[in-house]
């Protein structure tokens, strides 16, 4: 390092500075400078100082150090936790150019966290540490058990693993229980019968299933194989577990373009009020315009976020961008905000598949950027990972029938088929999946780790 | 104001993730023992340095979730040349939903594909057969003078066998004693002083002794015989390769000095090479006594089974012509006499036909007589492991 920790502490202090002026709302802040290696295996923890051991974590980190070995030059290595005190951690190789940027893009996450409704509702900031290591400490004891063990443990967490993205989209969702559930259909049903328009003919509308197992379609595999699978309680313990913890990551999945563009756009707010020396300032700008850098063929968060985010301070000025940082997600956000000037500036493009190959479907002009817009905005975050339902458990044997909702993309029957085999070793039963193909329904069938597709 | 935390102030070397990453490369090595039958089939005999590395793709590392298929579309950033239409690149996603490809075929990204050498390959192998390493004393070894080894010193040799150091100490020996003997005659008349230089002479020389070294090598030869007559089609041939290439691999790891001979026949047998071996095919019926008869004559001429440890594998589709059966079986008798194991892979063998398997059974009764049937890849690997442990418990 060619400078000191007390250079940091000097900088953050000026940040701070700033950052209270320009009015961020953020919860405390703490900085742990550590090595490159120490980094990797955050990163591959997703930032926890401690979770529970699966294989997939170990994967992740000779993935990633893979990837820095061969690209070690790039974007600055910042990584942020949703927790209140908020932790975040420098990289000791960074340059101190490099530190000065994260620190303030850190600022940006830190007040994302604290004020965006998604956060608010979904996550408990100031749990997030103990509730990680309560987690990995219940994990470690079912390994433990001489009853249970590690491999029986690996089974339920791959399969638990597997489904963990197919629950509740709706951040922050308060369950109705079944019985009210049960009487809001009923009241539905004696109010139809009894009120009509004399105008319209009179239509019978049919008695609702309340004795249907899920009464409605339920999103949330995990919580419905936790509720009626027949599985042991340490076993619904781990599904918990899992499940929990991927409500603490959804609101980051759902707003990333906002939450990177927002922290952009404040580091290169507060480097700007810096007075930076010429030749942090001539870096400052090299390294903001890396990070900013479109991506040819992707989308690049941090790009799309910051220049929305500087179009509505452009439009509507500092107050709104502000409410916008509180309120949205990013499909909301994309909708609401990603004009066709901005369409057209950013040169986004929509591509689809034609036979074997992409191509180019719309252009970012009159006629297709809302196409793009909308696109864009519906496969983000959550709408990238298909939406399977549990429409019905049979009363008979027990058999799990589940639905692909389908928007117009397909699945991967490879990946469907083996996913069905770890909700099958999970719920112990007959597991069917309607989705469609090639414009056919079809029913894949898991029974018995066999899996059967009919037309 | 921030807390700001060095932790690199007391470097301790901690690696948090080195329990999931040994169990992650524990899941790899599983992946990769389950798909060496697949793997080494396409690999050639004999000629294999054990450095190369091979290509394993491993299934059943990949974390699998409900994801969207082939049909998607998206956004991108271009550069605002973009025109409707324009193709803009290939799709990844090949081999999707066909029964026959199953996951590990597409997804291009998530494919892991790790390079391991041959020789871990069959430390695989052999891992899985659960077998302790062989002990090499249970084979005959001979015994060959393998170059000379140094053995002492003496006074006399030739000038490259020089030991210099030791020659430089004999000469400071002979000055120190000279000097003991300078100083106590200068005690009693305290005369010359300095003492000249001591030149090397003939008796300090010293020279390494040599004698010849003993080496014990234990030899082996593998047969491979084959009936390559018109049924033996390539897929056959293909379980064929396989089936040769682990068995002369594992033979090859345990001893020091191995040769593979060929035999293809039909009703006459000849020595061929490797790519004839396995690519030529020839017209004609079967005899499968002339391929069992060219072995014998060749570990007649060339490998006495006193030096030599042989192994025979004989592989065919169980057909053969009716009046050489009792034939076939005295040399099949007389092979097992001569080796240390004799193998017999059936392949493919349709129901129908005649099968040689349970000629064999009946008419030879030797020990190290070994029958297998293998109906497809998917028995290859079971026919191996009972054929390679059976050669352990021997």
């Amino acid at each position: 390092m060619e400078y000191t920790l007390k250079d940091l502490e000097n900088w953050n202090g000026k940040i701070e500075g700033i950052v209270k002026k320009v009015g961020l709302n953020s919860y405390p802040q703490e900085f742990e400078i550590i090595g490159y290696k120490d980094m990797l295996a955050y990163e591959s923890y997703l930032g926890m100082p401690s979770r529970y051991p699966h294989w997939s974590f170990g994967k992740s980190y000779e993935r990633n150090s893979t990837v820095y070995k061969y690209n070690l030059s790039g974007l600055p290595y910042e990584m942020v936790i949703n927790s209140d005190p908020c932790i975040a951690y420098l990289m000791k190789e960074n340059t101190l150019l490099l530190q000065i940027l994260t620190i303030a893009h850190v600022y940006g996450h830190n007040d994302f966290f604290k004020n965006n409704r998604l956060f608010k509702a979904g996550t408990r900031a100031g749990y997030t540490v103990e509730m990680f290591k309560f987690h990995a400490e219940m994990v470690r004891s079912f390994i433990n058990d001489p009853s249970i063990g590690y491999e029986k443990v690996e089974r339920i967490l791959d399969a638990a693993h597997a489904i963990k993205f197919q629950t509740s989209r709706v951040i922050g969702e308060k369950r109705i229980s079944d019985e009210d559930l049960k009487q809001r259909l009923l009241d539905d049903y004696k109010n139809n019968n009894e009120i009509h328009s004399n105008l319209d003919a009179y239509v019978k509308s049919e008695f609702p299933e309340i004795n249907k197992i899920p009464i409605e379609p339920e999103e949330d595999i995990l919580y419905f194989i936790i509720k009626h699978g027949d599985i042991e309680e340490w076993e619904k313990s781990l599904l918990e577990i899992v499940r929990q913890e991927t409500a603490y990551f959804l609101p980051q999945m759902e707003t990333k373009i906002m939450n990177e563009g927002w922290a952009s756009f404040w580091h290169y707010n507060i480097l700007k009020k810096l007075d930076l020396p010429d030749k942090l300032y001539l870096e400052f700008i090299k390294r903001h315009n890396d990070v900013i850098a479109p991506g040819y063929g992707s989308i690049n968060p941090y790009f799309i976020g910051f220049k929305i985010f500087e179009e509505i301070l452009k439009r509507y000025g500092m107050n709104k961008i502000f409410e916008v940082r509180a309120i949205e997600r990013d499909e909301s956000f994309l909708r609401k905000y990603l004009t066709e000037e901005l369409c057209e500036e950013l040169n986004l493009f929509e591509y689809a598949a034609n036979d074997g190959n992409y191509v180019v479907k719309e252009v970012a002009d009159d006629n297709g950027f809302k196409s793009i817009r909308n696109t864009l905005a519906s496969s983000c975050g959550a709408g990238s990972i298909p939406l399977i339902r549990v429409t019905e458990m049979l009363k008979s044997d027990k058999t799990l029938i589940l639905e692909h909702v389908f928007d117009g993309r397909e699945l991967n029957t490879a990946y469907a088929e083996a996913t069905l085999k770890y909700i099958y070793e999970l719920w112990g039963h007959t597991v069917t999946l309607k989705t469609t193909q090639g414009g056919n329904e079809i029913r894949i069938i898991c029974d018995d780790n066999k899996i059967v597709v009919k037309i | 104001m921030a807390i700001f935390k060095d932790y690199n102030v007391t470097p301790i070397e901690h690696d948090r993730a080195v329990e999931d990453r040994r169990r992650h490369r524990q899941l790899v090595e599983k992946s990769i023992k389950e798909n060496l039958g697949d793997i080494l089939s396409e690999e050639s005999i004999i000629g294999q340095s054990k450095d190369k590395k091979i290509k394993i793709p491993i299934r059943g590392l990949k974390e699998y979730e409900f994801v969207f298929g082939k049909n998607k579309g998206g956004v991108g950033s271009g550069d605002g040349s973009e025109k409707r239409g324009q193709v803009i690149g290939k799709e990844k996603a090949k081999g999707e939903g066909k029964g026959g490809n199953k996951a590990g075929e597409d997804e291009g990204e998530d494919i892991y594909e790790t390079e391991i050498t041959l020789e871990d390959a069959l430390n695989y192998l052999l891992e899985d057969l659960e077998l302790p390493e062989m002990d090499k004393k249970k084979f005959s070894e001979v015994l060959t003078e393998n170059g000379i080894k140094r053995a002492g010193y003496q006074k006399h040799g030739i000038n490259p066998r020089l030991a210099k150091k030791r020659t430089v100490s004999e000469k400071i020996k002979r000055q120190q004693a000279k000097n003991k003997a300078l100083s106590e005659a200068s005690e009693e008349e305290e005369e010359d002083e300095n003492i000249e230089r001591v030149p090397f002479k003939n008796q300090d020389l010293r020279y390494h002794r040599v004698k010849p070294a003993l080496k014990r090598e234990s030899n082996a030869v593998i047969l491979c015989v084959m009936d390559v007559s018109g049924s033996m089609d390539t897929t056959k041939k293909y379980l064929a390769r396989s089936f040769f290439f682990i068995l002369s691999q594992f033979i090859q790891s345990k001893y020091s000095n191995v040769e593979v001979s060929f035999i293809a026949h039909t009703t006459v047998a000849q020595e061929v090479n490797e790519v004839d071996f396995f690519h030529k095919v020839e017209s004609g019926g079967t005899y499968i006594s002339s391929g069992l008869n060219k072995a014998l004559e060749i570990i007649d001429k060339r490998y006495n089974p006193e030096y030599w440890n042989v192994y025979t594998f004989y592989v065919s589709d169980g057909d053969n012509w009716q009046e050489d059966n009792e034939k076939a079986i005295k040399a099949a008798k007389d092979i097992c006499e001569v080796s240390n194991l004799f193998g017999y892979a059936e392949l493919m063998n349709n129901y129908y036909s005649a099968s040689m398997k349970n000629v064999f059974n009946k008419g030879v009764t030797n020990k190290n007589f070994l029958s297998v049937e293998i109906k497809g890849k998917q028995d290859l690997w079971k026919s191996l492991k009972y054929m390679l442990k059976k050669d352990q418990e021997r």
